[in-house]
């Protein structure tokens, strides 16, 4: 695997945007989309989450592979999302209170985002070296938080217009996030000249 | 009546609410919207939609069933790092079960098999009902959960690839004339497939609703 890490940011930003075209991470897109405030402070929590975990996943993984015992992978990844997001949780509460209260529920939530343990499953299937890793990660994430900022600017404009009742609710937001796939559609010509 | 934890073994008619509430009244995908990323991602074909449904209800018949084993004996503030290792450890067994069964279904899920782990539905399940169930009544709730799982899978890939490979179980349907919806095998297809379905599921309770408190109804 050589792929240039220009392209690898693209393409995990862009062209299969985590949430829009592989379909990780709709937990959160529908949960916390509400409101514009919370979704940026979501999507940074969660570009820092999945960086971090990537980060240790790599190293985990040399270390698994190591001692032949590749079964653990699923299990062992899972344990060091889990305690990253404890640790960012601790972090949060100590340098800022506010953003701590702001995020509330959605912080702990995020060990079960599963764009954070796709994230390190990709890297390793693709089996990229590790500065492929921590770009594919943080385009990944980025990809996550544009999509998830994208659709909490609509729901807020679509707050006041006359929607069917029974449409109201995840329906809605389902039907947006397929526009919006749509839209991403578009850029799979990008990938081609790379 | 209110079961102290286990003595009282549940009456049959009680066991079979569970297992009925998980297939329909609280269908984890079309009621309580949980599990949304394998829903969309794997049912563009009604064989991947069959292999994901059958993994999932497997672990999650299994994960219900040991937590509730040890549901004693777990402490209060390690329970859900508890259940999240033992429901990985049940993805784990399935991830080699679909290697060793057949190589193209496992291939056509990909990472999908190992994000089992995160499915919503299983973690849901067992911190709502299985921490405070006893082992027979946590089973039938997964098989209950996990069949409503299985059939809102079903009811995606079949509309997905009748409209968009003019097929079911990969055999043609309409003749070779057909010209394939080819938008409902990319992600679009799936976000408009499951609104569709989300709005049939809605409007038909709230026509139920309606019908059952006619005097309540303003307007």
């Amino acid at each position: 695997m050589n792929e240039s890490l220009g392209h690898i940011f693209l393409d995990s930003l862009l062209i299969n945007n985590f949430v829009l075209s592989v379909f990780l991470g709709i937990c959160p897109f529908i949960g916390v989309s509400g409101k514009l405030a919370t979704a940026w402070r979501m999507g940074v929590s969660v570009i820092f989450v999945i960086t971090v975990s990537s980060i240790l996943a790599y190293g985990t993984n040399l270390l698994l592979v190591n001692f032949h015992a590749e079964y653990l992978r699923i299990i062992t990844y899972i344990v060091i999302i889990a305690s990253t997001v404890q640790m960012v949780e601790m972090f949060i509460k100590k340098t800022s209170p506010a953003l701590f209260r702001a995020l509330g529920i959605y912080l702990p939530l995020i060990t079960t985002n599963c764009a954070v343990l796709g994230v390190a499953l990709f890297q390793t299937a693709r089996e990229y070296n590790f500065a492929q890793s921590v770009v594919f990660a943080i385009g990944s994430s980025a990809g996550f938080a544009l999509a998830l900022v994208i659709m909490a600017v609509i729901r807020e404009r679509l707050e006041l217009s006359d929607i069917p009742h029974t449409a109201k609710g995840t329906a809605l937001v389902l039907m947006l996030a397929g526009i919006l796939s749509l839209a991403f559609m578009g850029f799979a010509g990008m990938g081609q000249g790379g | 009546m209110h079961h102290a934890h286990g003595l009282v073994e549940p009456s049959p008619s009680e066991s079979m609410e569970s297992f009925l509430n998980g297939l329909w009244k609280q269908n984890p995908v079309f009621v309580q919207v949980l599990g949304m990323c394998p829903t969309l991602a794997i049912t563009n074909s009604v064989r991947n939609a069959l292999a994901m449904g059958l993994a999932t209800l497997f672990v999650l018949v299994c994960s219900n069933a040991l937590v509730a084993l040890v549901r004693k004996l777990v402490p209060r503030q390690v329970r859900i790092a508890t259940y999240i290792l033992i429901i990985a450890t049940f993805v784990t067994i399935v991830d080699y079960m679909i290697k060793a069964i057949s190589v193209p279904v496992y291939k056509a899920l990909g990472a999908f098999i190992a994000l089992i782990v995160v499915n919503c539905i299983i973690l849901g399940r067992a911190e709502a009902f299985a921490s405070k169930n006893p082992v027979g009544k946590s089973i039938l709730d997964g098989l209950g959960m996990g069949i409503g799982f299985f059939f809102a899978l079903l009811c995606l890939g079949g509309v997905r690839e009748i409209l968009g490979a003019g097929a079911f179980l990969g055999y043609p349907l309409f003749g070779p004339n057909y010209q394939p919806w080819v938008l409902f095998l990319l992600p679009p297809g799936g976000f408009f497939t499951l609104a569709a379905w989300l709005l049939v599921f809605t409007s038909w309770q709230a026509r139920k609703k309606r019908r059952q408190a006619p005097a309540e109804v303003q307007s």
